[in-house]
């Protein structure tokens, strides 16, 4: 069924859209993550702009990271005084992220910074995802412990001054760090469309030793109100949220979450690691190759930002 | 410009010296307000018309030939070539074509250059390759030569996403003076008003010219939407993660397994 998309001025197929909304709502139940590095690329791919599809996904990552934060909420899985600090630097760098946004909207560069981003991240990311949970599996299957990442080992980080004890999570560390890492997820996510999940959980594991049980609902949290602070500014500065895209997505994405983190608890936690880190570097792959590739149509037309 | 008003001036003096010898049009449209709902998945319009003899009107022996120009809303509109910097596609290059129609078709009996001479192609603005495509040029605005590389992609473009058309057989004679032609509205053909010029021609001159407008709105939903997202950016923001808070919670609640 044909459905017209208001914003993106364009009909897609409804049960397209519920497909891809289910799928990568499955994936992200599986591994515990927003899923928004796979549904922006996705929508790019089937013709929506690179702009809508950024906008409209914050709103669908909003709601399924409501979902998310809900449940670990109840088993209080979640360090509040961490979110709110971490969602004092996400906000700003949602704002800065957004303003970014419009401008190179204006001067014509969004699409490439996007693909670069999108390549540059997740080509990271997913590397060591895979170089990671392939040690793990290794070590595991020559019958070694898995390696003990918590321990009383100090870094740099925890040299810097305006220390705070954040109960929850046991730990005492400066809010410099935590700011800066809220920032930075607030700031791409703005951008690339993606709650950043994916990045806040071992960055959160690495740089700030929070345990682990305690990292996916506080990621949850901030990825929550970034994404809803990104959605409202989207929706004031550039009208580019699609209501009518995002609805659709919502209901797909929330069911298949469901489905999707059932099936995770039966897989192993490092085989998990390494499929996911598959999916992202795959995702990474596919724009380098839009990106180095000499594209079929070297022009473009878009309407420019004038009197309307 | 006084050449201009010269030539306006001896026309209306023909126009009343012989008002009974020259041909009228008299057109129809089969719909003046098309909606675009969720269903939309681009339309058909037809267009009828007649060419309105009298007594005194002469025989025209090579019969008559219409060209329908529909012109979109128009729109400031940005063209960007790519270029390889350090091994990577981006966009480098840019020209901003200035209030440009968003659609454009050109619809004939017969091709167009067979139908008029190309200096009446050029003053009428008859063809696609003919339409005026103002560039801002460092300021300056101005058409540029047909076959400029910016111009020439971006009529391609239009032509590949159905917004741009020319069909030379799309209009057809039912009798010597009654023809019909469909317009073609593809899916994405942006909201607006939409201006339908028929001119009428015979041995290489035009006789008479006619012009109507339809208009292509949303409704329902998609009007709500569209026009809320523009006209209360905040509010429809504010509305949205609302919507989103309540799906998810929805969700928690609907799967809840204790």
């Amino acid at each position: 069924m044909q459905i017209y998309l208001p914003i993106a001025e364009l009909p897609v197929n409804m049960f397209l859209i519920l497909v891809m909304g289910l799928a990568v709502g499955f994936i992200s139940g599986m591994f515990g993550i927003g899923g928004g590095f796979l549904m922006t690329p996705l929508l790019i791919f089937i013709g929506i702009s690179p702009a809508v599809a950024v906008a409209t996904v914050t709103t669908h990552i909003a709601a399924s990271s409501f979902t998310g934060a809900i449940t670990y909420w109840r088993r209080r899985a979640l360090d509040p005084a961490l979110a709110l600090m971490l969602l004092t630097g996400g906000l700003l760098g949602t704002t800065a992220g957004v303003w970014l946004f419009s401008f190179l909207r204006a001067v014509g560069q969004l699409d490439l910074t996007i693909g670069l981003s999108y390549l540059i991240l997740l080509g990271t990311v997913g590397s060591l995802m895979v170089v990671e949970s392939v040690r793990a599996i290794i070590r595991a299957r020559q019958g070694k412990p898995a390696e003990i990442r918590r321990g009383g080992s100090h870094t740099w980080i925890h040299g810097l001054p305006l220390k705070l004890r954040f109960k929850q999570s046991k730990i005492y560390v400066s809010t410099i760090p935590v700011w800066g890492i809220g920032f930075v997820i607030g700031f791409i996510g703005a951008i690339m469309g993606i709650g950043g999940g994916f990045l806040l959980v071992p960055m959160l594991i690495y740089l700030l030793r929070v345990p682990t049980n305690i990292v996916i609902g506080t990621s949850m949290v901030l990825t929550l109100i970034t994404m809803a602070f990104a959605t409202i500014m989207h929706a004031a500065t550039n009208h580019l949220v699609d209501l009518v895209l995002a609805m659709i997505l919502m209901v797909g994405g929330v069911t298949g979450a469901q489905f999707g983190s059932r099936a995770g608890q039966r897989i192993r936690s490092e085989q998990l690691r390494l499929l996911l880190g598959l999916l992202v570097l795959a995702v990474g792959l596919r724009f380098a190759f839009g990106l180095v590739l000499q594209p079929e149509e070297l022009y473009t037309v878009r309407a420019a930002e004038g009197p309307l | 410009m006084r050449r201009l008003r010269y030539t306006a001036v001896l026309a209306l003096v023909l126009a009343m010296v012989r008002p009974a010898a020259a041909e009228r049009l008299v057109t129809s449209l089969s719909n003046y307000r098309v909606s675009i709902g969720s269903t939309f998945a681009g339309a058909d319009l037809v267009l009828f018309g007649t060419v309105d003899r009298d007594a005194g009107t002469v025989a025209r022996r090579g019969g008559y030939d219409i060209v329908v120009t529909v012109t979109g809303p128009r729109q400031p509109m940005v063209t960007w070539r790519k270029e390889r910097v350090l091994g990577v596609w981006v966009n480098a290059e840019s020209r901003t074509f200035v209030d440009v129609p968003t659609y454009l078709a050109v619809l004939a009996n017969r091709p167009i250059d067979r139908i008029v001479g190309p200096e009446l192609r050029r003053r009428l603005q008859l063809g696609l390759d003919n339409i005026l495509l103002p560039q801002d040029i460092a300021g300056d605005v101005a058409d540029v030569v047909r076959d400029d590389p910016f111009r020439m992609a971006f009529v391609r473009l239009r032509v590949e996403h159905g917004l741009y058309l020319e069909r030379n057989n799309a209009l057809t004679f039912l009798t010597p003076t009654l023809f019909r032609t469909p317009i073609p509205l593809p899916a994405d053909a942006p909201i607006g008003s939409y201006a339908v010029d028929v001119k009428l021609f015979a041995d290489g001159a035009m006789l008479a010219r006619e012009s109507s407008a339809f208009e292509l709105y949303k409704v329902g939903i998609e009007q709500v939407v569209a026009s809320a997202a523009r006209n209360h950016g905040l509010l429809y923001g504010l509305s949205a993660t609302a919507f989103a808070l309540m799906v998810g919670w929805l969700a928690t609640v609907v799967f809840r397994r204790d």
